[in-house]
């Protein structure tokens, strides 16, 4: 990369997942491998097939803690809940102070980019009641700022009087990936200095009846919540749905150091592409050349080469499309047996977050880099004879590995419309 | 309905959408809702909506926007409770 460029380092995490609120709940669950998936009625209520998920609990002390009296009434969205409340935290912990007013000036150098996926349940099914029922006067004002997808960047940016970019990015699956790279290029154009980076999905049978439907789900582990979701198992049978948010502050080299900020890996960039739904590619399945292509990108834009990447936290979702991504990720290195990357799915212990799952899984793979571990990849004993040809089973840990010395990841993210994101991350040496 | 409970129950409407508790102590007729309760003029819907609730009233958009002071909006109130019974 020429010296001349603007290189984008990681200064602030936040993460609301299914097994754990806030950032040392979350390296704790890592390390221990704690699943977040369980039985949950209200799916059995409403007769999906498929009735465990990863649903995260957030307090009525947390929210009271970081919303104003009138948001806490007011707030019906999850995903606006949990992407704010991400947000926040990574805020904080990149040594930032939430402002206690709005008496603030706005700052003009940060901006955010929240993703996600669909507006929460809540908000749409009172909107359709009300509205079908002639009743829209009541509808109040919520209706709007929580029904807009950039309601969560909306209430984001007013709590912290960002004055950048404040916007929402969309791509299904590969919206939390999209969005950090987004902001990468953003503050690489010299057009921001730092932006506040992630996605959010409301936990909600609105937004997975569409996949039961369309039998993604897994529908025989509703007895073993925790067994559910199988990456690159034998058995996996359909992918568990989950909801949450993650959330990075980013910003560029030059201004992480005049702070003296603490910085907890570098983006080296990727890519993001789509296969156009030609060849093997549709609606809903990837064709092998462009997710090829992606991580060839996102190699080439890095100038690294293949042999350098040292693990890999995969899209991997516990459904039968996880051999042909394994096929795809050796294809793109030119890597396997032994010689593949470590490489593993945190989908096993918090399910299929949709839209949140690229940030929540970047937030881990930053964590993971930072601290030196590795997490496992639960019920994978059983490892996919296909993807058991290609990868050596010592690269898909069963167990936490400790004191790793990784020094890049590559992340990747693959959605529905058939589109990609591979992001690269490397370890802070302060070099 | 006495104007006094009237007062007493639009107090606890408004009260959630108030963040600064302190600005409640001094309510009084004149207290405007928007300048002196620092309450964001989109959710001036809000309570009326809670109001028409509470007081099992409709509030049309005529009175609706003269609702701006804690004197008006219980005169607005008190008619409507008091026209039913």
């Amino acid at each position: 990369m020429p010296n001349n460029e603007i290189r984008v380092v990681v200064t602030g995490l936040g993460v609301i997942s299914p097994n754990a609120i806030g950032l040392p709940a979350f390296e704790l669950a890592l390390r221990q491998g704690k699943s977040g998936i369980r039985f949950l009625e209200e799916l059995a209520e409403k007769n999906f097939a498929c009735q465990i998920g990863g649903k995260p609990e957030v307090s009525d002390t947390l929210k009271e803690k970081y919303f104003s009296p009138v948001q806490v009434k007011m707030l019906r969205s999850e995903s606006i809940i949990f992407g704010t409340l991400a947000g926040l935290e990574a805020w904080e912990h990149a040594g930032f102070k939430i402002p206690a007013d709005k008496d603030t000036l706005p700052d003009w150098d940060t901006g955010c980019i929240m993703g996600t996926g669909q507006a929460a349940g809540e908000i749409i099914k009172r909107n359709l009641y009300l509205i079908n029922e002639g009743n829209v006067r009541r509808l109040g004002s919520g209706a709007v700022d929580q029904g807009m997808i950039s309601g969560v960047s909306a209430h984001l940016g007013g709590i912290l009087g960002l004055g950048n970019q404040v916007t929402t990015n969309a791509s299904a699956c590969a919206t939390g990936t999209e969005a950090i790279l987004n902001g990468y290029e953003r503050i690489r154009s010299g057009l921001a200095r730092r932006m506040i980076v992630g996605s959010c999905e409301s936990p909600d049978p609105f937004v997975w009846g569409g996949f039961d439907s369309m039998r993604v789900l897994t529908r025989k582990y509703n007895d073993q919540p925790e067994a559910g979701s199988r990456p690159m198992s034998a058995s996996a049978s359909g992918f568990v749905p989950g909801g949450g948010a993650g959330a990075l502050v980013i910003e560029s080299l030059e201004t992480a150091l005049e702070r003296g900020a603490k910085i907890y890996g570098e983006i080296l960039g990727g890519n993001i592409n789509s296969g156009g739904q030609r060849g093997s590619g549709s609606m809903t399945a990837p064709n092998g050349e462009g997710v090829q292509r992606c991580i060839q990108g996102a190699l080439d834009f890095c100038k690294i080469s293949a042999d350098e990447i040292d693990a890999i936290s995969g899209h991997l979702t516990s459904t039968m499309a996880d051999p042909q991504e394994i096929t795809n990720w050796a294809k793109a290195l030119k890597r396997k047996g032994k010689n593949f990357p470590y490489i593993h799915s945190l989908k096993s212990m918090i399910g299929h977050c949709l839209s949140a799952a690229g940030a929540i899984e970047s937030v881990a793979a930053l964590l993971q880099l930072e601290k030196g571990f590795f997490h496992a990849s639960l019920n994978s004993e059983d490892i996919h004879p296909e993807i058991a040809q290609i990868v050596d089973a010592d690269k898909i840990p069963q167990q936490l590995v400790t004191k790793t010395d990784f020094n890049i990841i590559a992340k990747s993210s693959f959605g529905f419309g058939d589109v990609n994101t591979c992001i690269i991350f490397k370890r802070w040496e302060n070099n | 309905m006495e104007i006094a409970e009237i007062t007493e129950k639009l107090r606890s409407i408004v009260r959630p959408y108030v963040d600064d508790k302190s600005l409640l102590e001094n309510i009084n007729g004149d207290t405007d809702l928007l300048k002196d309760l620092k309450i964001n003029s989109a959710h001036l819907v809000d309570i009326i909506l809670d109001a028409e609730e509470v007081f099992n009233i409709e509030i049309d958009d005529e009175a609706a926007e003269k609702m701006l002071t804690v004197k008006e909006a219980v005169r607005i109130i008190a008619e409507r409770v008091n026209a039913k019974t």
